[in-house]
């Protein structure tokens, strides 16, 4: 990778305790991410996919520290956030920002527009009490919401428009990089593009970095540069968009892939369907975690876990999976 | 905001009817002749016929709940059988007023501990804290106010001496009897604020909040409590009610001239005049505490538009 990541992520673990018993002992954990490394440049937008419960979105926050890692680091422009003290973390956040993915609850209730953009101007010292004002009518205006509509409170907006006021307060504080957390799940589909367009829009103007979480292949080929695919708690697959498009290499890529309705009829692709439930992340099953829905499953899979390696292509593109590395050998 | 306030005073007609309902059939329902009873043991047939006449219970009934409530419209609850005096002047001379300050100051002791126990809870969920404050709300809540009032009594008042046993009249003799008030009410808040505050700690705009760099504190206060407010706000004023109630003991317990015991003397010596007029005196009050409270929800929750 080149020198310039603006943030890496180390061997991140989140495992969450699992309490009982009449003390309330730690039983177990669940593993929910489950030693994770990727960078993202400076720039870039880089995706995470995967099904619900793989752990995307823990990332993401574990990122930001909104739940403190179990284990492992980030790095910031070279500086290891989960070293920081609360304090020092407080302000950092005006670098890292984030965008919830449900636009009714991301907003306190009881602050209007201007004051929800206005705590987080204050808090960051990003500027002037007497510019702020202006500020937050020009941030308002940049994602669509008129000037006049400044003193509402966010129950008098629409879904689409609530995302809106929540991209404006994230860049608020002029951040550099921005976590959208399935920001755009929860919209309407004619919404959803109106939101990517803007978000594309304003990483050109305000030079952002996107670290994008979604499980919408089609949101995610829309505004990708690199992709992460996880599955249960693991990275299995990591690739620039057109590698990961024209040639998946993991088994569960492919069927993810697989399962995109294609508009092209002459060009029906076979879909692999994937059988049974994602197993339990208590207990995540040994060797590859993919493999007991694996259809290309063999020996190996069930007993050694596979390594995130590098293939030759014509992009980008590491996998974790023992048959490339046979195929390789 | 205006038109809200008027047209939620006008909604409390209704319930008011049934409450003057209630009080003037009370005197009907009571089992046996109502004059009879009053006139006392030992009344001759003329003493009970005069007091029926007195009572107005020869006419009919309509007739008898609407002279009821034109009287009490117009502040003439009757006279108290026992002593002769005015049922308003014996309420609103100094017993309404104590029994008022009593119920006021277990609120506010009942508000303030019930919503740092249950602040503290919330923020230290599963922690000792946690798990021993919602044990001793347990306890305040199960507890019966005679006990509590003769065990607080016992300790402070006999034992350790910081406080007069009985009585009224400066700040040291409300002190008892309110938390006695107060305990079940604090107990139910915090049990109240807790788990609204667990709700509102885990939606995301509490996430925003710490993402924008706001502090644990400021977070706590300005975004969670704030938001959690509300179904406090309904025990509270709920909560006032079933205080003038526990009046009605704690008073007998700390020898308290308030309304309650009032109203236990009153039932004693058969005086349903003054029964009446304290039950309503009691009930209206309690119907305005209560629109009260639905006004400020307005205050706090922008959301509730009623208009």
């Amino acid at each position: 990778m080149s020198d310039q990541a603006l943030l890496e992520v180390k061997e991140l673990k989140q495992y969450f305790p699992i309490k009982g018993g009449v003390f309330g002992r730690t039983v177990n954990h669940v593993k929910a991410v489950d030693d994770v490394s990727f960078t993202v440049n400076e720039g870039e937008t880089v995706s995470i996919v995967g099904e619900s419960g793989c752990g995307k979105s823990t990332t993401g926050r574990a990122i930001l520290r909104l739940d403190n890692p179990y284990s492992g680091n980030i790095y910031f422009q070279g500086e290891d956030l989960v070293s920081l003290s609360k304090s020092q973390m407080r302000k950092k956040r005006k670098d890292l920002q984030i965008i919830f993915q449900d636009p009714y609850a991301s907003l306190n209730p009881r602050q209007t527009v201007s004051q929800i953009l206005e705590e987080a101007m204050e808090i960051q010292k990003v500027i002037p009490k007497k510019d702020r004002r202006k500020k937050i009518t020009e941030l308002l205006e940049t994602v669509g919401i008129g000037a006049h509509q400044i003193d509402r409170y966010p129950h008098e907006f629409s879904g689409g428009q609530r995302q809106r006021i929540g991209i404006a307060r994230a860049l608020s504080v002029d951040p550099k990089l921005i976590v959208c957390d399935e920001a755009v799940s929860a919209l309407d589909v004619s919404i959803q593009a109106q939101v990517l367009n803007l978000l594309k829009d304003l990483q050109r103007k305000f030079k952002l970095t996107y670290l994008f979480i979604s499980h919408d292949l089609g949101v995610v080929r829309h505004i990708s540069d690199r992709i992460i695919v996880m599955y249960l708690g693991k990275i299995v697959e990591v690739a620039d968009k057109k590698s990961l498009f024209n040639q998946p290499r993991h088994p569960y890529t492919q069927a993810l892939l697989s399962a995109i309705p294609s508009t092209n009829i002459t060009e029906r692709r076979e879909r692999i369907i994937l059988t049974g439930d994602v197993p339990s992340p208590i207990d995540p099953p040994a060797g590859c975690r993919f493999h007991t829905r694996c259809p290309l499953a063999f020996d190996r899979c069930a007993k050694e876990e596979p390594k995130l390696m590098s293939v030759s292509g014509s992009g980008y593109q590491q996998v974790a999976c023992h048959l490339t590395e046979e195929s390789k050998a | 905001m205006f038109l809200y306030i008027v047209r939620r005073i006008f909604q409390t007609i209704p319930v008011m009817i049934g409450v003057t309902l209630a009080v003037f059939l009370m005197m009907h329902l009571i089992p046996g002749d109502a004059a009879k009873i009053m006139a006392g043991e030992n009344a001759n047939p003329e003493q009970i016929e005069q007091m029926r006449e007195n009572l107005g219970l020869n006419e009919p009934l309509y007739q008898q709940y609407f002279s009821f409530i034109g009287n009490a419209v117009q502040g003439d609850l009757g006279n108290s059988i026992r002593t002769s005096r005015a049922v308003t002047s014996e309420i609103f001379d100094s017993r309404f007023w104590i029994t008022v300050q009593l119920a006021l100051v277990g609120t506010v002791l009942a508000v303030i501990f019930g919503l740092l126990a249950g602040i503290i809870s919330a923020t230290r969920k599963y922690s000792f804290a946690d798990v021993s404050l919602m044990v001793i709300a347990l306890f305040g809540l199960s507890m019966p106010n005679f006990w509590l009032g003769i065990m607080l009594i016992y300790l402070f008042s006999v034992n350790l001496g910081w406080f007069p046993v009985a009585g009224w009249g400066t700040w040291e003799h409300m002190i008892l009897p309110a938390i006695t008030l107060g305990t079940a009410g604090a107990a139910i808040i915090a049990r109240m604020t807790r788990s609204s505050m667990l709700e509102v700690m885990d939606q995301d705009y509490i996430r925003t909040a710490y993402a924008k760099g706001v502090s644990d504190k400021l977070v706590i206060y300005k975004h969670g409590l704030r938001n959690a407010l509300i179904p406090v706000v309904t025990v509270v004023g709920l909560q006032f009610g079933t205080l003038l109630g526990g009046a009605v003991i704690t008073e007998t317990v700390f020898a308290v001239n308030g309304l309650g015991r009032l109203v236990i003397d009153s039932i004693r010596a058969h005086d349903f005049p003054m029964v009446q007029g304290t039950i309503l005196v009691c009930a209206v009050l309690f119907v305005v505490v209560n629109t009260m409270v639905d006004i400020s929800y307005r205050l706090l929750n922008k959301r509730i538009d009623l208009n």
